[in-house]
């Protein structure tokens, strides 16, 4: 008999997006194209609905003889990824409608994605996980690829697709090593078992998985051409909430399953963080595409947050939390600002085509800059906390090496991203973008204004809330 | 002491300013014609003005309240602000006549933007008084946090003054001065985080007190050492100066000199000097090396520059070697000079940039073979011209003066051989300054185009001659900067002993 109480506790919010999805699919088969315009407040209903219950069960539960077992530290990031991936939704819905690709089956993709976040937020079984995950990839393959005549989006889609299934493989293959030595496929099981070689092989095996989902190095190329290739709105949502959701389950599992053994891990985290500092910070130097710019620049800054998890549970679960959220309200700005490059024609996403923003739109460019040095985490903006508690955890957990190559790449990123300032301010107008949608503009303001300011001032709110949360990991 | 957070005000006056300038633009945008655009840019240069004077009298006003035979931290505001980190803002004798400067050179800039600048004025506006919040919260920060961002904050606006109203090659200029900047500052983070995490606190006045090992002050000193080092600028690190100062438009190189590059002497005195003593008496002789290379090099540098401005700026570098001098030194003297050279500095490199605008504006161009025979045609900018080099070259009478003799007798106290490298770097002073001034203002006029040259005007008096009035001021009576910076020097150096 199932305990109805446990299970709502638990995963509240994925049970709300399932049903969600679901009455979408009948929806969708009963109003068929009326339902394309309709379905994206639908769908951001469903997503600001979740992060509503997420809040409502915030202390979690747990269900299922142990299959999912939520806590405060899973659940601030299912917040914050729904609520992004709500925001995501509504300013795609122009750029679909005058691509003529408005369709309902975007908007179920998406909620359908954001219930593989959850599921994998809520995981604490290695097979809970892996079903989490497939829910949320095989969405995103299709999100991705979704400009289905488009030979960019397809190949993006394709690509993503195939280095994804072989991603996957090594999960599974790693989490069949890890129950075939230890015993178990639980979380708490795998954390007291005997440390064997082969329990080791799996986890570095899982690590691989993982590192792939968040993009960091050497598993990262396939990022930037999906960036680039994708449908934008589509790239704005992979750079925003499963982002958040797959760092935060990364360290969920080396936290929770693996926490009793950081000294074994440490330093394959602390690798991974360190190439993906350099490989996305010296990879965007030369890029002049935007999306593949913050493509490479996602790279950078997944390997700022691996900073925080290879300092362990103590001083970095909090410190990550407070990361990724400033780095994803900064990331879904600045991709709400690619939406708003529109010239006759269609879009465009050469960096130049920003040239002389200042004049033709002051407060676009001065928030897309806001944005900028924010996710650069330069002061005085809110993005600066963000890297200081990064700093912090990881000079606390004495990894020096890697405070010094995030000094090194920090100021090899500026490199790129003053060189987007600096066409924005310095060079000739341009011919002025095409009228921006009402809630692209509403994105990119609220977003810089959020990043840069407010979790300046108020950003003591942000830790606190992010460091009680962190509390909630089992030790 | 409850009362008005005058400190604050004075701080966040220019920010508030610059939001409000920035909102009247966007509300009138487009309700200008283009002969009326003229109009619209004065009156923003004009508001800017304004709010940057309403700034220095709220800072004289602070100054009035502040006991300058206190030793502590006066005006302290003390807020709740981000768990360990807080909001601490507070002046004592170091930090409140770098105050002033600030404040006192920012409306000269702008008003001496009055002419130069016609291409996006509003923003030129609040780009200065943004800067000038960033600089005024550098000094006035009693938390290493807040310092920090402020310190680094200002790098944005400088960068977007240099690359938007600079000169030709203002983009490799404003990247290199960011670039540099930001290496030596983010390597500053890494040891300040550090320090927080050691004593638990960001609060400069406990950092202070509290006793880093001596292995742990070394590597600190370095970090912190290689932030102030690119900002002072110290040789061999100077090389971002020269090109930034080119290629600025003028308020922007007054700024640059008058108060930007202070920061890196009061980093010192404010951080190195007490929470470091033993790492820094370790690094005395090295840092003395170094200033003394400063001054002698860059003097034979600025020697064979052919760009009056490129001159001023290794001059500059030459001159922020005497702060170094005797800030290292280590005794009252030595200490209390370098304060004074830090200040008269300010004043002396600000207002040579502005005799050097001057002609610029009318010329176009800062070669100095274009120009000659100026004394003809421009009496009265030859007269101050002339002030200006004697002051800079060390002329007793001026400001310039005081600091070079006193960072001198500190250094011969510390270390005979320094001073007296040091000493050799003012003859070459003398040599530069004199060679630029004859060949610039005596003679005969070569160049038929500055046969029709005009003196100066009201707006470029306005902006210089107060400039003068001080540097002869403090000249003759170095005592009323004396009595405000003694308190605090005297309170650095024990702080030293005491560790």
């Amino acid at each position: 008999m199932l305990d109805y109480t446990a299970m709502i506790l638990a995963i509240g919010p994925e049970l709300w997006l399932a049903a969600a999805g679901l009455v979408g699919v009948l929806l969708g088969a009963l109003l068929k194209d009326r339902f394309n315009s309709l379905s994206f407040k639908y769908g951001a209903l469903a997503l600001f609905g979740a992060a509503a219950i997420t809040l409502i069960f915030y202390e979690g539960g747990e269900a299922f003889g142990g299959l999912v077992r939520t806590n405060t530290f899973v659940n601030f990031a299912k917040f914050v990824s729904f609520s992004v991936g709500g925001f995501a939704l509504i300013m795609s819905e122009g750029f679909l409608k005058r691509h003529d690709t408005i369709r309902y089956e975007y908007v179920l993709l998406t909620i359908f994605a954001s219930l593989g976040m959850g599921i994998i937020l809520s995981a604490s079984d290695l097979m809970t996980l892996y079903m989490g995950i497939e829910t949320l990839s095989l969405s995103s393959y299709v999100l991705a690829a979704f400009h289905r005549d488009s030979a960019r989006s397809s190949e993006a889609g394709l690509k993503y697709f195939v280095l994804g299934a072989l991603a996957s493989g090594m999960l599974l293959y790693g989490a069949s090593l890890v129950y075939g030595f230890a015993g178990t496929t639980s979380y708490a099981g795998i954390f007291t078992a005997d440390t064997s070689i082969g329990l080791l092989f799996g986890m570095v095996m899982m690590i691989v998985g993982l590192a792939f989902k968040v993009s960091a190095a050497p598993m990262h190329v396939w990022t930037p051409d999906v960036y680039e290739g994708a449908p934008t709105p589509v790239g704005a949502f992979f750079a925003t909430a499963p982002k958040m959701a797959s760092m935060v389950v990364f360290a969920n599992v080396m936290f929770t399953a693996f926490g009793n053994i950081l000294d074994q891990w440490q330093m394959v985290i602390s690798i991974i963080a360190g190439m993906s500092m350099l490989v996305g910070s010296f990879g965007a130097l030369t890029q002049t595409n935007i999306k593949r710019l913050l493509g490479y620049s996602s790279i950078a800054n997944m390997g700022y947050a691996l900073v925080a998890v290879a300092a362990g549970r103590e001083t970095g679960a909090g410190a990550l939390l407070i990361f990724m959220t400033l780095y994803v309200i900064s990331s879904l700005g600045l991709f709400a600002g690619v939406l708003a490059m529109r010239r006759r024609g269609g879009m465009v996403e050469s960096i130049d085509e920003l040239g002389g923003l200042m004049s033709s739109r002051p407060w676009l460019a001065i928030a897309l800059s806001i944005l900028i040095f924010s996710i650069a985490g330069l002061p005085p903006f809110g993005g600066f906390f963000g890297k200081w508690e990064v700093f912090n955890a990881g000079i606390q957990a004495g990894l020096m090496p890697l405070a010094i190559i995030l000094v090194v790449a920090s100021v090899v990123s500026l490199g790129y991203y003053l060189r987007v300032v600096k066409i924005m301010w310095f060079d000739e107008p341009k011919e002025r973008f095409e009228p921006i949608d009402g809630s692209v503009t509403l994105t990119v303001l609220v977003s810089a204004f959020v990043a840069g300011i407010v979790f300046l001032i108020f950003i003591n709110a942000l830790a606190e809330w992010a460091n009680t949360a962190a509390l909630g990991l089992p030790s | 002491m409850g009362g008005f957070p005058i400190l604050s005000a004075v701080v966040f006056l220019p920010l508030i300013g610059a939001l409000i300038i920035m909102g009247v633009r966007t509300a009138t945008a487009g309700s200008f014609s283009k002969e009326e655009a003229g109009k619209d840019n004065r009156a923003a240069l004009l508001a800017g003005m304004i709010i940057s004077g309403a700034t220095f009298i709220a800072s004289v006003a602070a100054f009035l309240t502040f006991d300058s035979n206190a030793a502590g931290y006066q005006l302290v505001e003390h807020y709740a602000w981000y768990g360990a980190v807080t909001y601490k803002v507070g002046v004592d004798g170091l930090s409140m006549p770098l105050i002033l400067l600030t404040t006192f050179l920012t409306p000269i800039c702008l008003l001496a933007s009055w002419n130069s600048i016609h291409t996006r004025v509003t923003e030129y506006v609040v780009a200065f008084l943004v800067l000038e919040t960033f600089m005024l919260g550098v000094f006035a920060a009693l938390d290493i946090v807040l310092f920090y961002i402020f310190f680094e904050a200002g790098l944005i606006p400088m960068f977007l003054i240099i690359g938007i109203w600079g000169g030709k090659e203002k983009i490799y200029a404003a990247f290199k001065f960011f670039l540099y900047t930001l290496l030596g500052s983010l390597l500053m983070l890494v040891a300040v985080v550090y320090m927080f995490q050691a004593a638990g606190s960001s609060d400069i006045e406990v950092l202070e007190k509290f006793a880093f090992p001596p292995h742990v002050q070394t590597w600190l000193w370095l970090a912190f050492a290689a932030s102030f080092a690119v900002k002072l600028p110290m040789w061999p690190v100077h090389t971002w100066l020269p090109d930034a100062h080119v290629q600025a438009p003028t308020a922007g190189s007054v700024i640059l000199a008058g108060v930007l590059l202070k920061m890196g002497g009061y980093g010192f005195l404010r951080f190195s000097l007490p929470m470091f003593p033993d790492a820094s008496h370790l690094f005395q002789p090295a840092m003395f090396a170094l200033a003394v290379i400063a001054i002698v090099y860059t003097s034979l540098v600025a020697w064979r520059q052919t760009d009056m401005k490129k001159l001023i700026a290794y001059s500059s570098v030459a001159h922020m070697g005497f702060v170094t001098l005797g800030i290292f030194s280590f005794n009252e003297v030595g200490v209390q000079g370098a304060i004074f050279q830090m200040l008269s500095h300010g004043l002396i490199s600000g207002a040579l940039f502005l005799i050097v605008g001057v002609v610029y504006d009318r010329m176009h161009t800062r070669e100095i073979a274009a120009y000659g025979g100026l004394v003809n045609r421009m009496p009265v900018y030859a007269t101050l011209f002339m002030l200006f080099t004697m002051a800079n070259v060390g002329l007793p009478g001026t400001s310039g003066f005081i600091g070079e003799i006193l960072t001198m007798v500190g250094g011969f106290q510390a270390s005979t051989w320094a001073a007296a490298g040091a000493a050799l770097g003012v003859i070459f002073s003398a040599v530069y300054m004199l060679t630029l001034y004859r060949r610039t203002v005596f003679g005969e006029i070569t160049n038929p185009k500055l046969e029709g040259i005009r003196d100066m005007s009201m707006i470029e008096l306005v902006c210089i001659v107060p400039l003068a009035l001080l540097t002869l001021l403090f000249g003759v009576a170095p005592n009323l900067i004396f009595h405000i910076t003694e308190g605090a020097t005297n309170r650095i150096l024990s702080l030293m002993v005491g560790g």
